[in-house]
């Protein structure tokens, strides 16, 4: 797994280079996202286009993510699959994520 | 149609991955639609990493058994290992998780039992022997059959 991350004018763009966020890189994905984010705009907007599946470990460790943020910052979630889609809508997580279908309704969107 | 079939490997996190991989794409093979056989994947995860997380813990990683029982209505599969129990030898509540609270009060885990109940019609639990027996029931429609 390994994570990209592209500067815009108004956020950040983080895209996740895997087919799974599992109980096998939950941690190894939530430290990479420390270092990732460390500094930089409030908004960070993680492109999940390619993750085809996440279990509860992984979707902890997206929310942890988010609480690592800190001071304000947030967290939008782009680009979600359909089992990725429900595992957020059957936690109730989709109430705390901003989720957009496409990383370009994400970006339209700018946070609003 | 009864379709029955089985797979077993090492209670660790990765050939655990690669064990629901091949039930998922078994039972898509037979006929089960892709976004069934996706929440059927979810919840057998979950299962999974209970005993790879738990039964297991603090032991060297055991074996875990599925076996998948098949009809035109329901599929059962069956996880086996031979870890520790359950807490009170009973299946946990899978309350749902609060997510009402600020941000740095959010839950990072507790999602699982949760998931597992959401998505199957029934649940079964035998301790015996020494082992663990979980038996989780979806109701299915196939196509094509």
């Amino acid at each position: 797994m390994s994570l990209t991350s592209t500067l815009t004018d108004t956020a950040q763009i983080v895209t996740v280079n895997a087919e799974r966020i599992d109980a096998a890189m939950a941690i190894q994905f939530k430290e990479d996202m420390r270092a990732a984010t460390d500094g930089g705009h409030d908004r960070v907007v993680l492109d999940l286009s390619t993750v085809e599946f996440i279990d509860s470990s992984g979707l902890g460790a997206i929310v942890a993510a988010m609480k690592q943020l800190g001071g304000g910052r947030r967290l939008d979630l782009a680009g979600l699959s359909p089992m990725v889609d429900k595992v957020f809508r059957l936690t109730r997580m989709d109430t705390v994520f901003k989720l957009y279908p496409t990383l370009d309704e994400a970006m339209a969107a700018d946070g609003q | 149609m009864v379709e029955t079939f089985a797979c077993s490997f090492q209670a660790t996190e990765l050939d655990a991955r690669d064990g629901i991989g091949c039930v998922v794409e078994k039972l898509r093979a037979l006929g089960m639609s892709e976004t069934r056989a996706g929440e059927v994947r979810i919840a057998l995860a979950e299962a999974v990493n209970n005993v790879v997380e738990h039964a297991y813990a603090g032991r060297a990683p055991g074996d875990v058994r599925i076996r998948c029982n098949l009809d035109n209505e329901q599929l059962w599969i069956s996880i086996w290992d031979a870890g520790m129990p359950l807490p009170d030898n009973r299946l946990p509540p899978g309350n749902p998780a609060d997510v009402s609270g600020p941000i740095e009060d959010l839950p990072e885990g507790g999602f699982g039992w949760f998931l597992i109940r959401e998505l199957t019609s029934d649940i079964q639990y035998q301790r015996a022997n020494g082992s663990n027996e979980l038996s989780l029931c979806f109701e299915v429609e196939l196509k094509n059959r």
